[in-house]
């Protein structure tokens, strides 16, 4: 029951990291209808250069994140206005291959600038585990837990609250209905962009700081934020928050009893069998928009 | 686009694929080129163009179901892995001759593409995308996990030997990968004249209307994952005679991402934009090779993996930019070309 509990914790804790991957996938797809393929490219990407701002240059935390976050942004706007906006219009292929061609691009100029071996992040969360009753959690996963959690919310109220959100919000719905009303769509997705990037920027030092920085770490945005995203459904907040959780519970869980059984590695494959699973049974996901096709 | 006052006078004629004198002659001296090439070339060149021919295969299934019938398939090379585990056990262990493991490498690929095409029924654009994207990663993770098959350490496999003939070296080998090229292509080609290739290519531009016009979808979708996947599973077995030493890291994600990137340069829907498609990608892998040894000397940090990285960082640029400039590939370039040509000194 102890390694059951332990197990689950582990999950959830690290359901949160993927929640939040995942959020930034979904922000874009929900906006644009563009499924952002190369999202963990830049989650690797912007972890590096938070490594580089706070060891090779030596800045402060606060001040390395600060850094990071706008390069985010800025990198947000340029990728939506040199890429994705040529992009409109064409076939859904085209979109994909750009993307997945993008995060190769990204991985080919991380080895470039950082070669390929992995780095120790900077030690800037406390080291000592937490007990809770049977149960160990490290600080890093309640620190990635919690970020996530309040990520969301904050984006919750900004979509509810504010009249930019409720912008976005109406792009997402009928752009052109947004178009009539004044609201310039490319601007939109122009901020969407942004507004991902700086979630692949969180998620990637978190993510970074839970085992390194390295060019590995893309892989996570194919094969954990995907099955994410799907099984909450793609254009839902809460969806990849939800989705998040039990693909990390499902990983957790699954893999702490299948691992012994293989020789290890389960974790690695769960969630991608899950995603097959959904597609087959509930492609539209948890909370997502079921379309019906009229002729 | 033919200028005026050609015409075609008889059936013959309208459905030959090679129309004139001077395209016979040019496919002649293309053959004569291709036969001679290994005697002159040198093994690197040699190589280049085995791989080439290798790809060129594997390209191909892409454009049939990717290309032909608009099913995403973004596990090209785990089938090819399927195809090259295949003939490594038919041959490696159970001792069969090459010429019954080559189609049976092709039809287990073909069959593992139905299990992961079988949710396009269902499903499609960027669903069906992720679902051959898990096919991807499940088929090498069970690879990899799997003892009978080498796991992470990898197979042998022997050399390719027909009634007695043995392929054991590289000009062999070469002769062997461009004829199956050959008929691979000729029979791409082929294929988009029939029954099948027409019912493909509406179900690619809508599909409620070819269901409606009595294109069993159900069929015809499969189908093309399987045509195509049978190729994924021909090009995996010669690559495992290529190398002789099939390991699951050789097949990976980003190696589909190109098959697909050469598909989008040489232009979606057409068999010859698939070959200058590959064709162009393989120059650039040798361009790839050629000007890494410069950038190591200017990056000695990461010497070691200065060749992956140039390759990867060449073909996104070049994959993203023919997206954004020419989104109909070199085929389209080639069409207007020709149309050029053949209307000098007039514009039409």
């Amino acid at each position: 029951m102890d390694k059951f509990l332990q197990f689950l914790a582990n999950g959830i804790m690290i359901g949160g990291i993927y929640g939040l991957v995942a959020l930034g996938l979904v922000l874009i797809y929900k906006s644009s209808r563009v499924l952002n393929l190369a999202h963990g490219g830049f989650l690797m990407i912007l972890a590096w250069l938070f490594w580089s701002f706070a060891e090779q240059f030596g800045l402060p935390i606060w001040l390395s994140i600060l850094s990071v976050l706008a390069v985010a942004v800025l990198a947000g706007l340029g990728v939506e206005r040199f890429i994705l906006r040529p992009l409109i219009g064409q076939p859904i292929l085209a979109v994909i291959i750009a993307t997945l061609a993008l995060g190769y691009f990204l991985e080919g100029v991380a080895i470039m600038a950082w070669g390929a071996d992995t780095k120790g992040m900077p030690k800037f969360i406390p080291e000592e585990v937490f007990w809770v009753g049977p149960v160990s959690i490290a600080q890093h996963y309640i620190l990635a837990f919690v970020t996530a959690i309040v990520l969301f919310l904050l984006l919750l109220l900004f979509f509810r609250y504010t009249r930019w959100g409720l912008g976005m919000q109406i792009v997402s719905e009928d752009q052109q209905v947004a178009r009539s009303l004044g609201i310039s769509v490319k601007n939109v997705f122009a901020q969407t962009w942004a507004f991902a990037l700086v979630m692949a920027a969180i998620a990637g030092i978190l993510y970074a700081s839970l085992h390194a920085v390295s060019n590995f770490n893309a892989v996570i945005g194919l094969t954990k934020a995907l099955p994410v995203m799907l099984l909450g459904g793609l254009e839902s907040l809460p969806g990849a928050l939800a989705g998040g959780l039990l693909v990390g519970v499902f990983e957790g869980v699954g893999g702490g009893y299948i691992d012994p059984l293989v020789g290890g590695g389960a974790s690695d494959v769960i969630p991608l069998i899950l995603m097959l699973l959904i597609l087959l049974v509930r492609p539209y996901g948890i909370f997502g928009w079921e379309r019906i096709e009229r002729i | 686009m033919r200028p005026a006052g050609t015409y075609d006078t008889s059936y013959a004629q309208d459905m030959a694929i090679v129309r004139t004198k001077a395209q016979w002659i040019m496919l002649a001296a293309f053959l004569v080129f291709l036969i001679a090439f290994p005697h002159f070339s040198g093994r690197y060149w040699t190589g280049v163009f085995s791989l080439t021919g290798i790809a060129l295969i594997a390209v191909l299934g892409l454009h049939i179901t990717t290309g032909l019938c608009g099913q995403i398939n973004l596990g090209q090379t785990a089938f090819m892995a399927v195809g090259a585990y295949t003939t490594a056990i038919l041959i490696g262990k159970l001792g069969l001759p090459f010429l019954v493991a080559l189609p049976c490498a092709g039809i287990t690929a073909g069959i593992v593409g139905l299990i992961f095409g079988a949710p396009s029924l269902k499903i499609k654009g960027f669903y069906l995308a992720m679902s051959t994207l898990a096919a991807q990663f499940i088929i090498i993770w069970i690879i990899l996990h799997t003892e009978f098959l080498g796991a992470a350490v990898g197979l042998k496999v022997p050399y390719v030997s027909i009634g007695g003939f043995v392929f054991d070296t590289d000009i062999k080998m070469y002769y062997l990968i461009i004829a199956l090229a050959l008929i691979a292509g000729l029979a791409a080609l082929n294929l988009t004249r029939t029954r099948a290739g027409r019912a493909f290519t509406a179900i690619r531009d809508n599909d409620l209307a070819a269901e409606v016009m009595g294109i069993n979808l159900f069929y015809y979708k499969l189908l093309a994952f399987f045509i195509g996947c049978f190729y994924a599973g021909i090009a995996g077995s010669l690559w495992a005679h290529y190398f002789r030493y099939i390991q699951p890291l050789q097949f990976t994600l980003k190696d589909s991402v190109w098959y697909l990137g050469m598909l989008v340069i040489g232009g979606v829907g057409s068999t010859v934009g698939a070959v200058l498609g590959t064709v162009f990608i393989k120059l650039l892998d040798v361009f790839a090779d050629y000007i890494s040894p410069i950038l190591a000397a200017a990056f000695p940090l990461v010497r070691m993996n200065v060749t992956y990285a140039t390759g990867a960082i060449l073909f996104s640029l070049v994959i993203i930019i023919f997206l954004i400039k020419e989104p109909r590939g070199l085929a389209h370039r080639w069409q207007i070309f020709k149309a050029s040509y053949r209307l000098w000194p007039y514009a039409y």
